[in-house]
């Protein structure tokens, strides 16, 4: 998978509130952060972590790491990023919320040409049920188990792994891709981790209105000869068209992104879309799990 | 954050994009004078929605008697929902062809995409379903932006003579240093016309800037909230994203995915949302705030229930449960409310809530059907 017990983490805006709060949970649950950065706190801890002024100094003092989870806040993430990116750190999952969208984009591009994967913006990260966690979703919620989850938005995803537990079924590994226009990973990057990942059998796709995110996972979908199934979710069915809901915005895409596209490309796909979240587990049970 | 047109058109010109020669007017007397000065002219509302031609936005005036007689029916109209305070009245311009240019993110191959269309005037989205044959769409790196063979390659494209490829240059080369310049998500020029001396006009100009990247541009943010409804505007000052609908139940979630996602399950169980409110924008589900929430709903007179749907994780229950009581407390509000309740301290959170006499659920299914059948008279 994409991380697991023995992923050594580092964590960027460690002294911010957020980032220091979430340092301890990551911590409780397991998760091996192994040093953070806060330009200017160098020297001190948070939560028994060393800290340090620079990505490039924490490296050399720690032995190098394989991810880094980044609080950062907006107006200097994209500089965060851009540090992680050029430290050869090869996952970054970005926490942070409101960052411009013409950095994003610009992270986002050049991570991809120097093949670094980005998990977010704007997202509460991935989690490994009973492994690892990079990111803020509350772990309680997220029983180990058989169902993978890539979602874009975060507390709903709470709410799918929470039915999902609640069921028996569990969840394998759950990644959110991130509630903004431009994010480092798609659902096909995402459910091609998924395929590769032995302890899933089954996927749960969680998506909204907006974009053309879920159109294009169920193209790609329906042409794969050897898949595991999925089931879908998609928020907004009543949202009225002409208003925008939260964050993420109208950017033109072709006329694709209200509900009944998104719903008819996936069941032409062959993916069952549930009318409710609490259907989810039913219709995975429907399939045979 | 969309700007009105005329403010664009000013930006246009200052990067060198030409627009008709105009002049904004606040009454039906400068409108009047405008039409004196310029001969035939259209009238165009300035009002941050599109669709405003059929709304009956855009006029054509022959005379300065009939600029006046336009303007003060335009000014004296709402155009979906936006009041018209502003006009913009244009020189005709004699046109023999009509274009589609725009710039903006593609989300799918995270880049910069120039879109361009031989037929102009008519929305994207329908351009997209109805003569996907007449769009070109050429990505680009979002660190390098224009290059001359952007130019050539549309030109060509479109049919324009190799003579038109300086302008059409200088024109996406403009469209790439707006964007960056005002952090825009999207520049179009729809239509662009090729006027009849056979050169290129904007005839409208739609510039929506990015409002993660308002902080960089102080006199944008100040009016920020101008496309809102009242309603609205008073929710977002309080720190909500906040969207007004109109149904009866009124909704308070935390995130935007889940606030929605509660939404759908009013409807599916028969109700109407209200409104979409999300706690969580800008730091949490905080007592104060879920206060200042219930709250507004409670005072909105089309809300006959609420419903606030709380999926914490690390949002402390307690504090949620505090905030709701103090505002029904405060409001001395008898209308209903409906709490789904998950995350940290959720004991605590719904023994309070329930010694104030509410209605807790943990399961949303129970929360949203209870919430309907209230809406409906179905009494607490």
């Amino acid at each position: 998978m994409i991380a697991g017990k023995n992923t050594r983490v580092l964590v960027q805006g460690i002294t911010g509130k957020e980032g220091s709060f979430h340092t301890k949970l990551m911590l409780e649950y397991g998760t091996r952060i192994v040093a953070g950065v806060t330009p200017g706190k160098g020297g001190s801890t948070v939560h028994g972590v060393r800290v340090f002024n620079t990505v490039r100094e924490a490296l050399r003092e720690t032995g190098g790491v394989d991810a880094s989870v980044v609080f950062v806040p907006a107006r200097a993430a994209y500089d965060a990023v851009l540090e992680a990116v050029e430290n050869d750190i090869k996952l970054i999952v970005v926490v942070t919320e409101g960052i411009p969208l013409l950095e994003e984009l610009r992270i986002v591009h050049y991570a991809k040409l120097k093949g670094v994967t980005i998990v977010g913006p704007n997202t509460p990260g991935l989690i490994v049920p009973g492994e690892t966690k990079l990111g803020i979703m509350p772990a309680n919620y997220y029983k180990p188990g058989v169902v993978a989850v890539m979602s874009r938005s975060g507390t709903l995803s709470y709410e799918v792994a929470w039915q999902l537990s609640r069921s028996g079924l569990g969840v394998s590994v759950a990644i959110g891709i991130g509630g903004d226009p431009v994010t480092g990973l798609d659902f096909i990057e995402v459910y091609n981790m998924f395929l590769e990942d032995p302890k899933t059998r089954y996927v749960v796709l969680v998506g909204e209105i907006g974009g053309d995110l879920e159109e294009r996972f169920a193209k790609y979908y329906s042409g794969l000869a050897e898949k595991k199934p999925v089931v879908a979710y998609i928020a907004g069915r009543s949202a009225p068209r002409e208003k925008r809901m939260g964050h993420a915005g109208a950017i033109i895409s072709m006329g694709l992104g209200d509900y009944e596209s998104k719903v008819k490309a996936l069941t032409e796909s062959g993916i069952p879309v549930a009318r409710k979240v609490s259907d989810i587990p039913s219709l995975l049970k429907g399939l045979g799990v | 954050m969309r700007l009105l047109e005329y403010e664009a058109k000013e930006i246009f010109r200052r990067y060198g994009i030409r627009t008709p020669e105009g002049v904004v007017c606040r009454t039906p007397q400068e409108a009047r004078e405008a039409v004196a000065k310029l001969g035939s002219s259209v009238i165009k509302a300035q009002v941050p929605v599109g669709g405003r031609g059929l709304a009956g936005g855009v006029k054509f005036a022959e005379s300065p008697d009939e600029a006046y007689r336009l303007a003060g029916e335009m000014l004296s109209k709402e155009i979906k929902g936006s009041r018209v305070e502003l006009l913009l009245v244009e020189k005709k311009v004699c046109v023999s062809r009509e274009l589609y240019l725009s710039l903006t993110v593609d989300r799918a191959s995270r880049s910069l995409v120039y879109i361009a269309s031989k037929i102009g005037g008519v929305e994207i989205e329908e351009l997209a379903r109805k003569n996907p044959e007449s769009l070109v769409k050429l990505n680009t790196n979002p660190y390098i932006g224009f290059s001359p063979y952007i130019a050539r390659t549309i030109a060509s494209f479109i049919g324009l003579p190799a003579e038109a490829w300086g302008e059409v240059e200088r024109i996406l080369a403009g469209l790439y240093r707006i964007m960056v310049d005002y952090d825009a998500e999207l520049v179009e020029i729809n239509p662009l016309a090729v006027d009849c001396s056979g050169s290129l006009i904007a005839l409208d100009a739609k510039i929506l800037v990015d409002d993660n990247s308002l902080f960089r541009h102080p006199d944008l943010e100040k009016l920020k909230y101008r496309e809102l409804t009242s309603e609205e505007r008073s929710a977002r000052e309080k720190g909500f994203t906040y969207v007004s609908l109109d149904g009866y139940i009124g909704v308070i979630g935390n995130g935007a995915g889940l606030t929605m996602a509660t939404m759908d399950l009013i409807e599916y169980y028969g109700g109407k949302p209200a409104n979409f409110l999300d706690v969580w924008s800008g730091g949490g589900a905080s007592r104060d705030r879920v206060k200042e929430a219930v709250r507004l709903l409670l005072e909105n007179p089309r809300v006959r229930v609420v419903l606030v749907n709380i999926f914490g994780g690390m949002t402390r229950c307690d504090e949620v449960a505090l905030g709701v009581k103090q505002a029904i407390e405060e409001t001395g509000s008898k209308k209903p409310v409906v709490v789904r309740l998950m995350g940290t301290n959720q004991e605590e959170g719904v023994r309070i809530l329930r010694e104030a006499g509410l209605l807790v659920y943990e399961d949303v299914d129970e929360a949203v059907r209870r919430a309907v059948e209230i809406s409906r008279g179905g009494g607490v």
